[in-house]
């Protein structure tokens, strides 16, 4: 036994003579190799030709924690979108409920649906998506640098965007006006039939105020003829069961339509905010615009504004296909 | 420190009265402190306030304990409720959810990726505001009139029937959620675009890579919260049923939507708990982390997993049991990523040179608590099982095991680790070990025999009991008063230390990280030149190869150890 140890000792020690030599030989060259390393690194950030050229300038606009114009653009980019999807996950808690409460109560969900004002929902999407490519086009300006333009598609962006909030105001007046909402005087069916623009014509004269009351003619008392009618014969559907007119006497029947219209408010009203936020925002690139703050390089905050401007556009969309559109297919 | 004549003039490291500037004197007053946009300052001022709510938390949890000395409960049943509630709304939304990050995150973040601030300073000092104003919010919701919903509060309780302060909790979790999406945004934003020349994604600290998956699932989960929580407040305010099922709503709705942000908020809380384990395992081992990559993609694969899972917090609420299952399976899955990072960090004692410092006797500490509470996890995620001890003890042990005896362990480690780093001053060692085992001793007779207790059908949240529970709650109010004398012993030096602690030198561990490579505080732009990476991770070099960065004058810069005992060998 003895002999076998001391024979193992001696191995060992000799190989770890000849591993430390060998570390000694590795260390030395893994230092050599590290300053080198560090040599080729240094070279490369001093010779990169934009990051010298950028340092050398020192754009005003330049935070201190950045080292150029790109990576504080990328960085802003990157962070917009990553709050963009904190959005999504926001909105999508309502859509999630909206789409829960559909499937149970859909024809209650229809009615309620039938109340909102087909015509305003169209017309504002419209307004919307016409908003967005001046949104567009002034992004567009401010990467070319042509502040002029520049300040007049942002200060068009806001009118579109504050059109959009006067329909809705309007919207939101007449719900109020007919106590379809807030619950306190909530009555169904509602005492007016819903009130909306009928030709072009309508819709200016009540976009502007000038024809504050209802066009003569659609104003009618009790449920509207079209949910009755349309589904009278439809059969059962999900929910409290049966068809609409056995269910309009139904007591919870009314309990769900007061829920897709506080779905209506809360969706709406989070997208409204939004898109007050939203001109807000725009009132002051559009103020930094005109006095020539932003520039072929620098004018990622318009970026910024736009992504973020397209993004509520886009909510819009959702909004209106789910909202206005519920009963519109057979 | 003496070198000056070589450093750029901007970065400030000028001498004043003898003393080297950095970020702690480099500006005085409160002005400076409340305007500033230096993460280190901003991540000074979250552990000023964090610790404020610890400390009121960690009172109601003592009150709460009090009342459970004698089986019909101390106070009234309506106090008993507010206590309670004030305890988990603090700890979770106030304490939990931002120490890690928003206080070690914040600070070391940057410096580890080798970058001079966080991608937007501003937003970094908004939400520590939000954090505050939250704060504020929620103690006038505790303080004038209570909360007596739980901290979750589920309908219809909250929205038709409490009478406390739910609008105002409401309010203020809403505020604090959007401080907390707030910082994710900035993490992820950093880690993206702002790290130093070098340093790849695979060199990452795995502190870094905690905070990256927790900012994911910050992002993502938060805003569901907050949306869950307007819900509940339009429909407490307008009485139009959503979640009512008297007004037509649906309450297990209410309970999808809450856990799907509160369970990954589990992970929020113990995944950068993680992260520092890893520094604190590695770098007082002396050895590179076992299987870096897996520890990695087992970290994302946690945040992954943790949004599959909400569905077992409703095993009993009316879930359809097909989902049940398909849930259960999924909280097993978790345990796998969590299991290999236990595995890996066993694996990294092994044949390390440990030192058995604060740190570390922080990180084993988690290491066995958090198996403990990660085992009895299974136990709950069991559908069978988790009717018998549904909402008991059994489950209060359980999470505190992995709150506590995790994240809490982890970050009082973290802050045991980086004390020098953050304040210049070493934390006094003796006082330090006899306080970490007091808290582990303690922790374990206060929660321990709840395990015992929730098994035996003792339900939770109630103010009473039968007396044969009794010898158990006793042991357990017993453990607490223990664990909170560690506590405030923990609290008293560091503060002691502030002023009377040795003087921390750049490098006290013999770390390979970026943050052990700039001086101790470390100054405004956190390095005096932009670091370049050249090794790896965790690749642990001899000592004197480790420079402190910025001081050409002073080559080599050894960084050796504060004291003996603080000391490595190798």
């Amino acid at each position: 036994m003895g002999p076998r140890i001391n024979y193992e000792l001696r191995i060992t020690k000799k190989t770890l003579i000849a591993l430390s030599t060998q570390h000694s030989a590795l260390s030395t060259q893994h230092s050599a190799l590290t300053s080198a390393l560090k040599k080729v690194a240094t070279i490369e950030t001093e010779t990169a030709p934009e990051r010298v050229e950028i340092h050398a300038e020192h754009h005003p606009n330049l935070a201190h924690h950045f080292e150029s114009m790109e990576q504080q653009r990328e960085a802003g980019t990157l962070g917009m979108w990553w709050f963009l999807l904190t959005e999504i996950m926001f909105f999508g808690g309502m859509f999630l409920a909206y789409t829960v409460y559909r499937h149970m109560y859909f024809s209650a969900f229809a009615a309620g649906s039938d109340v909102l004002s087909i015509w305003w929902g169209t017309f504002n999407t419209a307004v919307l998506i016409g908003s967005s490519l001046t949104m567009a086009l002034a992004v567009f300006h401010a990467q070319t640098g042509n502040s002029k333009k520049t300040t007049l598609f942002l200060l068009l962006t806001i009118f579109l965007g504050l059109v959009f909030l006067r329909v809705k105001y309007i919207e939101y007046s007449d719900k109020f006006a007919e106590h379809v909402f807030p619950a306190g005087a909530y009555e169904w069916p509602p005492h007016e039939a819903p009130a909306g623009p009928h030709n072009v014509g309508d819709l200016f004269l009540m976009l502007t105020g000038l024809e504050a009351s209802h066009p003569a003619g659609i104003t009618q008392q009790g449920m509207p003829v079209k949910v009755t009618t349309n589904y009278a014969e439809s059969g059962p559907y999900y929910g409290v069961g049966g068809s609409i007119p056995e269910q309009i006497g139904n007591p919870s029947f009314g309990a769900h339509v007061r829920m897709f219209f506080l779905l209506y408010f809360a969706m709406t009203g989070f997208h409204a905010l939004h898109m007050i936020i939203g001109i807000g925002i725009l009132f002051v690139l559009a103020w930094q615009a005109w006095r020539k703050k932003f520039s072929r390089e620098y004018h990622s905050y318009i970026e910024l504004t736009g992504l973020y401007w397209h993004f509520v556009d886009i909510v819009w969309i959702f909004l209106f296909a789910l909202l206005y559109l519920v009963d519109r297919h057979p | 420190m003496s070198s000056t004549t070589t450093t750029p003039a901007d970065l400030g490291a000028v001498h004043t009265n003898g003393q080297e500037l950095n970020y702690l004197n480099n500006g005085h007053g409160l002005k400076s402190w409340l305007l500033t946009k230096d993460h280190k300052r901003i991540a000074i001022l979250y552990l000023l306030s964090v610790s404020f709510f610890f400390i009121v938390g960690g009172i109601f949890a003592l009150l709460i304990r009090i009342n459970l000395l004698i089986p019909t409960g101390v106070f009234s049943p309506d106090t008993y409720n507010r206590l309670f509630t004030a305890h988990g709304v603090i700890m979770v939304f106030l304490f939990l959810v931002p120490a890690v990050p928003a206080i070690l995150g914040n600070f070391l973040l940057p410096i580890m990726i080798g970058a001079k601030d966080l991608a937007f300073p501003k937003i970094n000092l908004l939400s520590w505001y939000l954090y505050v104003v939250a704060g504020i919010i929620l103690s006038i919701a505790i303080f004038a009139g209570g909360i007596d919903t739980g901290w979750t509060f589920y309908t219809p309780y909250s929205t038709s029937y409490s009478n406390s302060n739910v609008l105002l909790a409401g309010l203020g979790v809403f505020v604090a959620g959007f401080s907390s999406i707030l910082t994710g945004i900035n993490f992820i934003v950093t880690v993206h675009t702002m790290r130093a020349p070098g340093m790849t994604w695979f060199r990452l600290p795995l502190f870094v890579w905690a905070h990256y998956a927790t900012a994911l699932v910050m992002m993502l989960a938060t805003p569901v919260l907050a949306i869950t929580v307007s819900l509940m407040a339009i429909e407490r305010v307008t009485h139009v049923g959503i979640f009512d099922p008297a007004m037509g709503g649906d309450p297990v709705l209410f309970q999808h939507m809450f856990w799907f942000y509160s369970h990954p908020a589990v992970y929020i809380m113990v995944l950068p708990a993680m992260g520092v384990v890893s520094e604190l395992i590695t770098n007082l081992s002396h050895k590179n982390l076992f299987g870096y990559k897996f520890v990695v993609l087992s970290t994302l694969a946690i945040a992954i997993f943790g949004f599959l899972v909400w569905g077992h917090h409703l095993f009993v609420s009316t879930q359809s049991v097909y989902l049940g299952i398909a849930f259960s399976i999924l909280s097993y899955a978790v345990a796998i990523p969590s299991a290999i990072k236990v595995f890996n960090w066993t694996a990294t004692l092994y044949k390390g040179s440990i030192s058995y410092d604060t740190p570390m006797l922080y990180g084993l500490g988690f290491i066995g608590l958090f198996l403990i509470g990660g085992m009895t996890g299974l136990f709950v995620a069991a559908l069978g099982l988790d009717v018998h001890i549904h909402d008991t003890y059994f489950v209060v042990a359980h999470f505190h095991y992995v709150m506590v005896g995790g994240s809490l362990l982890a970050f009082l480690g973290g802050i045991h680790l980086w004390w020098g780093k953050m304040t210049g001053r070493q934390y006094p060692e003796y006082w330090a070990r006899a306080a970490m085992i007091i808290q582990f001793a303690g922790f374990n007779l206060t929660f321990f025999p709840q395990f015992i207790l929730g098994y035996l059908g003792m339900p939770r949240r109630y103010d009473s009991y039968p007396p044969e529970f009794q010898l158990l709650h006793v042991l357990s109010t017993a453990g607490a008063s223990i664990l909170g004398l560690g506590l405030g012993i923990t609290i008293f030096y560091l503060i002691w230390s502030l002023k009377n602690g040795k003087r921390a030198l750049a490098n006290p561990w013999g770390a390979p990280g970026l943050e052990w490579r700039t001086s101790s505080p470390p100054p405004t732009e956190n390095f005096l030149e932009t670091p370049i990476v050249t090794w790896e991770a965790y690749e642990f070099a001899p000592i004197e190869s480790m420079e402190v960065l910025g001081y050409p004058g002073d080559p080599g810069k050894p960084t050796q150890p504060v004291s003996a005992d603080h000391g490595t060998e190798d």
